[in-house]
């Protein structure tokens, strides 16, 4: 176990950089390339990083399946219900414009939220897919 | 309540997602099944308001967040729409309730929860392709309900539900990228995605690239018939539905091939019929040809199959074969014959495999060497399926003579002589599959793997008995069926070119 430490050590020190590099990519989406989806996959890529190096049981401590399995859901209903939001302040489905005090801030936080909803639903998946793989030898 | 009322296309939609990610969230099995039976029960209600609207004051067109079609997504619900809607949601409605003792008995417990959100899901889809305007959007609920049903089949009682599933998967990919590169060619010709607006652009455009349209058109047709599973394009069908749970075969078959023949109708008579003169082009006659080939060759196959799902599988091929036939007409009683058989065949096939369903639950085998005396062993589970038996024969007095006498009167308006007596012909080979399964179910001495089968309990039977006394009904009463499908096949030839 001795001969990984530079693995070890450097895994550590790298791991909060790609959680802050995802939240980067995240909010950047508004200007640049980016967004949830590759935010999501960036997220995902820290518990699989973790469970490389530290092996599943410390992957699990940190997402255990249950959290995984759910957030997928969550995602989602985060996005669906951004646009029943809309829906319930008296407009149509997804119309982000009643959201904020102008149509333009509205539009901004809507989507905003949608994409904090895809950062969610795609980091459950990416994880999830990978638990089902690597628990099938165990 | 007027608030709810004009966002029904969109809460159709809406009330499944939730249901969903709910059952997702709820993780075990009897939340699941309560969010799924209330979802199920909810859904008529919005469908039937919406038809009843439609056919009051005409269609209802919904923008998705108050973009203006055609950049924004329409949902525009008129009465071919509204028709499908119902039916898919009565078909959910009537038989959830069978769900819960089938699923638990036929999947282990950690996955129930996510039948039940697999299913939703699988709604969800169904009801988004006939609800939507927009021809992308109907793509993105195509692949929510085929992923799902994929899963749906997966989930079934042996390994090789795990082999049908992927099969069913590359077909239904296939079908699904053909749809895509069709639409993808019409907006090229057209700019446009909006279902209304691609009608009213194409006709100009067909002066300078009709070999473009043309070729949208193929694919189209071909990747929607991959899904409707028309001859010879029906090869995942048979071993999907043989190997996927009993219920999620019962609610595919009524309901998944009927919204792709929505979709088929819909792309024929409302976009390139409007703008291209469909009789000058062969695809009506090479749908006639294919589907005739279906009533013949699977229902010949269906009197072979030694397995009752199966073979009730292949007569399903041979079923759709009738509705694209009526669809080839492109005349009125044709058009009306085949959009009702897409109703009556969906209420018969749900009933005849929610009884597959009951007999597997008793008996654990559905090979009809092993069935011999059920009928005396389950005399209603066998009664109903007796009666939508006759229903696939085309009995007078049920519903699957209503939809023959339309198709036969389509065939004589259109002069086919011989197409009648196919048509009728045809109902002789459905008479020997069927009569086979009667034969041993009724008139064999019981045999050792029935001996303990009785009815099932009310939950089951109910769904079942209530489906197949629809068929003898709308036998005799047919506004609902054929009077909605007269006037929606009025309304789709009225807008040919």
């Amino acid at each position: 176990m001795s001969l990984d430490l530079i693995l070890r050590v450097g895994t550590k020190l790298v791991l909060p950089f790609i959680l802050l590099f995802a939240l980067y990519v995240q909010f950047h989406g508004d200007y640049g390339p980016g967004g949830g989806f590759q935010a999501g996959v960036i997220v995902a890529s820290v518990i699989i990083l973790l469970s490389i190096t530290f092996g599943l049981d410390a992957a699990h401590r940190i997402a255990p399946q249950p959290l995984v399995e759910r957030m997928i859901p969550l995602g989602v209903l985060i996005y669906a219900g951004t646009g029943v939001a809309g829906l319930i302040l008296g407009k149509n489905y997804l119309d982000y414009s009643v959201l904020s005090h102008d149509a333009v801030h509205g539009h901004e936080l809507g989507v905003f939220l949608v994409e904090a909803g895809v950062l969610v639903t795609v980091a459950g998946t990416m994880t999830a897919l990978f638990y089902a793989f690597a628990e099938r030898g165990r | 309540m007027n608030a709810v009322w004009a966002h029904l296309p969109i809460l159709i939609v809406l009330v499944p997602l939730f249901g969903a990610l709910l059952a997702g969230f709820a993780r075990r099995a009897d939340p699941a099944f309560a969010i799924a039976l209330v979802v199920s029960w909810v859904i008529p209600f919005c469908a039937g308001a919406m038809l009843w609207q439609v056919l009051a004051s005409g269609p209802i067109s919904y923008h998705l967040g108050s973009w203006a079609p055609p950049w924004g997504i329409e949902y525009r619900v008129d009465a071919l729409n509204a028709f499908v809607l119902m039916l898919v949601s009565m078909i959910g409605a009537v038989t959830m309730p069978f769900a819960r003792r089938s699923v638990g008995f036929e999947i282990e417990e950690g996955q129930r929860p996510w039948f039940y959100c697999m299913y939703l899901l699988c709604l969800t889809g169904l009801l988004g392709i006939a609800v939507t305007g927009d021809a992308f959007n109907a793509f993105v609920f195509l692949e929510i309900s085929s992923l799902s049903t994929y899963v749906l089949i997966a989930l079934g009682r042996d390994r090789r539900a795990l082999l049908a599933a992927f099969q069913y998967l590359i077909m239904g990919t296939i079908g699904a990228t053909f749809y895509v590169v069709g639409v993808g060619l019409l907006y090229l010709m057209t700019g446009s995605l909006n279902m209304v607006d691609i009608a009213a652009r194409l006709g100009p455009a067909w002066a300078d690239n009709s070999r473009t349209i043309i070729a949208a058109l193929a694919f189209v047709t071909v990747g929607v018939s991959l899904k409707l599973a028309l001859f010879p394009l029906h090869v995942w069908l048979p071993n999907a539905y043989s190997y996927a749970p009993s219920w999620a075969t019962a609610f595919l078959s009524a309901t998944a091939t009927k919204v792709a023949i929505y979709l088929l109708v819909r792309f024929l008579f409302s976009i390139f019929g409007v703008a291209i003169d469909l009789r000058a082009l062969p695809v009506a006659a090479i749908i006639i040809g294919l589907s005739l080939a279906a009533m013949y060759i699977a229902s010949l196959i269906a009197v072979f199959q030694s397995s009752l799902s199966r073979m009730l599988a292949y007569s399903s091929v041979a079923q759709i074969g009738y509705i694209t036939l009526g669809i080839g007409f492109v005349n009125l009683a044709g058009l009306t014959g085949g959009l009702v058989h897409i109703v009556n065949h969906a209420l018969m096939k749900a009933a005849l495999f929610l009884a597959v369903g009951a007999v597997f639950f008793r008996a654990r085998t559905v090979q009809l060497d092993d069935l011999a005396g059920i009928g005396r062993k389950m005399p209603i589970t066998m009664t109903a399926f007796t009666v939508a038996c006759f229903g696939l024969i085309g009995t007078p007095g049920t519903s699957g003579f209503i939809s023959k006498w339309y198709l036969a009167l389509g065939a004589i308006e259109r002069g086919w002589w011989l197409v009648v007596f196919l048509i009728v012909g045809s109902s002789l080979i459905a008479l020997i599959y069927v009569g086979r399964v009667l034969e041993i179910a009724w008139l064999r001495e019981p045999s050792a793997a029935v001996a303990e089968a009785r009815d099932p309990p009310l939950s089951m039977l109910a769904p079942l008995v209530l489906l197949a006394a629809a068929t003898i009904y709308f036998g005799f009463d047919t506004e609902w069926t054929a009077g909605i499908a007269s006037t929606t096949a009025k309304g789709l030839l009225g807008g040919l070119r």
